[in-house]
């Protein structure tokens, strides 16, 4: 197995299908009375967190949880030795010190994780770096179009908003593509890059151009955080061109799927009925993430590493 | 940095010139005969629940349930567990994928057989073991094998054997199944100098 998952540019289609189908058998365990397996006992799991999380930082812990790994949580913030003036080295050089196997990292800047993994010998996971990846949220996302629609092949998935700002468009891309699916990135020229083309996606300013054609409409979240100057008029113009209301729920087929990262910002690119609508599996993305990331511990940290 | 898990399991050593020590018919014969000691054991074939171990151990308790049932009239479940992230050599060996545990059953207060095709260093048996009470608490856990090679490592024993085989830790034994490999037999063969 890969030592440390930095990019999806790392894993091959039959690597990424070793994933999901690990995976789609410890779906099982999630269902259990007891649910818990000892395969990663004695190993500690390092959660290294820069960047604001709920799902991805509790979905690593959970799932190394639920392998009885050992988790200690780090986060950047006032109350820890970052507020002191601790540099990320000296952080990961502090962390090796304490002798965790792994590092789940999420850092503002692109690069980071593999800087990080550069430092240290344990095994260095993304769990999203800038704008650059997050391949764990792509893993988890082709889980779960694969346990709905069973193959990538001729599937056509629109990819909706802030591209520009997006690790998770950067990743889904990348894995989509490497699955034989069909891309298309939506949303305004200002956010959706021209260099983006070169990625191998199509590229489409208007949502109502594509909507009835596509087996999934993923929204992505427009990224108020990372977005100093202003690159649409207001929320409301926004979800009027690029956002996920009604209307064009109703347009899309009848088997076609809605999906978002998550955190919804309600209202603006995804409307309260369209999030909350049968097609919409934005909750199975969060459950299933559970599965994947314990997969990708098992696989990666459940052995020994003696064909790298 | 390299693209790519891994995905051959071959075997390390080569067999040289596989012996068959076991027919489709002796299998079938053992195997009847098992299902019969199973049922006679049990005193009929009631809260009786089948679960084979994977790969092979999974359609040999699946032709246990079938037989049981149709000499005794009443249906007997059976399941399939993965022992993978319970075995006690998971850290040592190379991650494999993992396949499901499939026990619809509930095992609460039955009595479960389990079955696998080699009985060895019963190691497996020993993940097994952990693995079926994470699901729940058997009244009674029994072990039928199809071979008994000998050379455990744990006290574990099996209660109702297809054939015991002496063997030596230098050979290997493999069960062919219609259901994983196109055909039924049991093959010996001597690990090849240089194997490991």
């Amino acid at each position: 197995m890969i030592e440390h998952l930095l990019s999806m540019d790392q894993l091959s289609a039959s690597d990424i299908t070793m994933i999901l189908d690990t995976a789609e058998s410890l779906l099982e365990v999630t269902h259990r009375p007891i649910k818990k397996l000892p395969t990663l006992r004695g190993r500690t799991v390092c959660n290294l967190f820069y960047e604001a999380s709920t799902r991805t930082r509790i979905s690593f812990e959970l799932a190394a949880k639920r392998l009885s790994a050992d988790v200690i949580n780090f986060s950047a913030d006032s109350k820890s030795s970052v507020a002191k003036g601790e540099s990320f080295k000296d952080t990961a050089w502090t962390l090796e010190a304490m002798g965790v196997d792994a590092i789940i990292v999420r850092h503002g800047a692109s690069g980071a994780p593999h800087q990080l993994a550069q430092w240290v010998k344990a095994s260095v996971i993304n769990a999203g770096d800038g704008r650059h990846e997050h391949p764990t949220q792509a893993l988890l996302d082709l889980f779960s179009i694969r346990r709905r629609f069973k193959d990538f092949e001729g599937l056509e998935v629109a990819i909706v908003g802030d591209v520009l700002n997006s690790r998770v468009a950067r990743s889904n891309v990348k894995g989509l593509l490497e699955m034989g699916a069909s891309v298309t990135l939506v949303g305004p020229p200002t956010l959706v890059p021209k260099s983006a083309a070169a990625w191998g996606a199509r590229i489409v300013y208007d949502l109502d151009e594509v909507i009835s054609d596509v087996d999934i409409c993923y929204l992505l979240r427009v990224q108020k955080e990372r977005q100093a100057e202003q690159l649409f008029p207001s929320d409301r113009e926004y979800a009027a061109c690029w956002g996920l209301d009604s209307m064009r729920l109703r347009r899309m087929k009848p088997e076609a799927l809605v999906m978002h990262p998550g955190p919804l910002n309600r209202g603006v690119e995804i409307s309260a009925e369209a999030s909350e609508s049968d097609r919409a599996i934005i909750l199975d993305q969060v459950s299933n993430g559970l599965a994947v990331r314990m997969s990708l511990l098992y696989l990666m940290l459940g052995g020994k590493d003696e064909w790298s | 940095m390299t693209k790519g898990l891994p995905h051959d399991h071959a075997e390390l050593a080569v067999p040289s010139g596989p012996a068959h020590v076991m027919e489709s018919d002796e299998i079938r014969r053992a195997l009847t005969r098992i299902a019969h000691e199973i049922v006679e054991h049990n005193k009929g074939a009631r809260d009786l629940c089948l679960v084979g171990i994977r790969t092979r151990g999974a359609p040999l308790a699946e032709r246990l349930a079938t037989a049981i049932a149709s000499f005794e009239g009443v249906p007997v479940p059976s399941g399939a567990l993965d022992v993978t992230l319970y075995r006690d050599d998971v850290a040592l060996k190379r991650p494999r994928s993992v396949e499901a545990t499939t026990v619809s059953a509930d095992v609460n207060g039955v009595a479960v057989v389990l079955v696998d095709d080699v009985l060895y260093t019963g190691r497996t048996i020993r993940a097994a073991l952990d693995a079926l009470l994470d699901l729940g608490r058997p009244r009674v856990v029994r072990l039928a094998v199809l071979v008994d090679r000998g050379h455990r490592e744990l006290p574990i024993r099996a209660d109702h054997v297809g054939r015991n085989l002496p063997t030596s830790a230098q050979e290997v034994v493999s069960v062919h199944l219609t259901e994983t490999d196109g055909e039924d037999a049991v093959m010996i063969s001597k690990l090849s100098v240089g194997g490991s």
